[in-house]
């Protein structure tokens, strides 16, 4: 056959291409939000219910000075990795039985509807009893938080996967784990990467629900601790820092990881739309 | 390339020259309202190096007997023998082209898909599968796009792969699953007459499902002809090497004559 040549392609200038991306979007409204923020705690002027943009950001800065909210901010990353890592783990476990055999689509679909719904913190009784106070608790409260909707997200994209694209993978005698790991994961990326996401989100509330609600006994706690002394001892300006290193990892995480991962996967593979 | 075609495990009691044989094969199945049945009682074989097309109008179970033959479904009743074998799981022994492009894997890149094929489907290492694979590709014309993403190409294209793809993997039997049905006329035509000069080149046995005349005549070496609902052998229909040749005498004679014997109405053209 007679070889097929590539189209020609011309380039866009930088600065076109700078204009058309979001990020001086993002920046504009990120700093009218910020001025409205200033302005209005400004007229309010009471630092004990809204203390400004001014004094949030000094009083983060002075506890990222001293060492305390780094210090929070990696206990409660360590304890959130463990359990996302976790629930991870165990939801393709589950997704991997559900997509080989019936028994396991059905337990799949039965603990999912029973559990999804269930908020973690509700769980919190229980893991207190099982667990105690302390690290444990946390990470079981993570888990159940992530595993349900990383499993759904997960099963969900394998069921989606054309019925071609199996019978591909199935022609070159792929077949069990293999066939899962290497056609169906790949195939379902998409929906287990907005799985990853909003489990990555669930397990960041629960825990910084939870370290709120351990926050008294708790000797060395995280992000939620910091914020609930930094109440008790009236420092409005600490909580609301407290609540900035919230946004700010979780914009970090979203922007840089879940972000990177999306286009050198499914963007470059033209699994969803640029 | 294999010019001979391969005759591996064939049983010797059979006596049969045959490399697929299809023994009153029905295939049924469920539906809300009832079972369907798609094949009723067919009987056929393919001896090696033949080019076999099974023609019909939708709803013949054209398709159905292909997905059986490829082990992806299981005959109601009568048995598929392949080397006197009855067939089983889905192998690389019998690689499939579907019409869909989606049966690319979308995350491999044009060489990354053929390559990944031999790996798996031929236990082959990296780098022979490698080899093999740019041969291929190349000689279906798609040697500048080795490294681009099936996404990134056209309909025309991505068929082209998936042809190279199975034809890489020297499968003993290949399935053609109306592979030219979802391109333009224009590129429907040229990817037969390239499909039929692989063919003719590797000698290799195939199985072609279609629902268009005149492609069954350009690519088969025998004919035969299904009529729907359910669907059933209706007739056989040998094409001689020189009616193969669009324009001939011979060629619009056997396009009358399929066409009145199979369809009743006469069917819309395509080409």
């Amino acid at each position: 056959m007679s070889d097929i040549t590539a189209p020609k392609l011309v380039r866009v200038p930088t600065w076109r291409r700078a204009l058309e991306g979001t990020p001086w979007r993002r920046f504009v409204i990120l700093a009218g939000l910020a001025l409205a923020w200033e302005l209005y705690a400004r007229w309010l002027d009471n630092a004990l219910l809204l203390p400004t943009l001014g004094a949030t950001l000094s009083a983060l800065w002075s506890a990222v000075l001293s060492g305390e909210l780094p210090n929070r901010a990696l206990t409660s990353l360590r304890v959130l990795i463990t359990g996302y890592a976790l629930g991870v783990a165990v939801a393709a476990v589950l997704t991997t039985l559900a997509a080989l055999s019936r028994w396991g689509n059905e337990a799949l679909g039965l603990l999912t509807s029973m559990f999804n719904p269930l908020p973690a913190i509700a769980l919190l009784p229980i893991a207190l009893l099982w667990f105690g106070v302390g690290t444990p608790s946390l990470i079981f409260v993570i888990v159940h938080s992530v595993l349900w909707p990383v499993a759904l997200a997960c099963y969900g994209g394998f069921l989606a996967v054309p019925p071609t694209l199996r019978m591909a993978g199935r022609n070159l005698g792929l077949s069990g784990g293999r066939f899962v790991a290497e056609i169906l994961v790949p195939a379902a990326f998409p929906q287990i990467l907005s799985g990853l996401r909003i489990g990555w989100a669930f397990a960041w509330r629960t825990l910084i629900a939870a370290e709120l609600v351990f926050g008294v006994s708790a000797r060395s706690g995280g992000i939620g601790w910091f914020i609930y002394t930094s109440r008790a001892q009236l420092e409005t300006a600490s909580v609301f820092a407290g609540l900035l290193t919230v946004i700010l990892i979780g914009l970090l995480v979203e922007g840089v990881i879940f972000r990177s991962l999306t286009r050198i996967t499914v963007q470059r593979w033209g699994q969803v739309q640029t | 390339m294999n010019v001979a075609p391969r005759l591996t495990g064939l049983v010797g009691d059979t006596a049969s020259p045959a490399l697929l044989e299809l023994d009153h094969v029905s295939i049924s199945y469920p539906t809300p309202d009832g079972i369907l049945t798609a094949v009723e009682d067919v009987s056929f074989k393919i001896a090696a190096g033949e080019r076999l097309v099974l023609l019909g109008p939708s709803g013949c179970g054209k398709s159905t007997l292909l997905r059986a033959v490829g082990g992806f479904l299981k005959p109601s009743a009568g048995e598929l023998r392949m080397n006197g074998r009855r067939i089983g799981a889905p192998g690389p022994d019998r690689m499939t082209v579907f019409q869909e492009f989606d049966q690319l894997l979308p995350w491999r890149t044009v060489l990354g898909n053929v390559r990944y094929a031999l790996e798996r489907g031929k236990s082959m290492p990296r780098r022979d599968a490698e080899g093999i694979a740019r041969r291929w590709l190349e000689r279906v014309g798609l040697k500048n796009f080795v490294d681009a993403f099936p996404h990134t190409l056209s309909g025309g294209m991505k068929q082209r792969v998936a042809i190279a793809r199975a034809f890489a993997l020297e499968p003993a039997l290949l399935l053609m699953d109306e592979p030219f049905a979802a391109l333009d006329a224009l590129t429907r035509r040229q990817m037969q007459d390239e499909l039929l000069k692989l063919c003719e080149e590797t000698g290799n046995t195939a199985l072609f499902v279609t629902h268009g005349i005149d492609e069954a005549i350009r690519v088969g070496t025998r004919i035969l002809a299904l009529t729907p609902h359910p669907g059933r052998l209706a007739a056989t229909f040998d094409v001689p090497p020189e009616t193969r040749a669009r324009g001939s005498s011979g060629f619009g004679e056997l396009e009358r004559r399929i066409q009145e014997t199979v369809f009743s109405a006469p069917e819309v053209d395509h080409v």
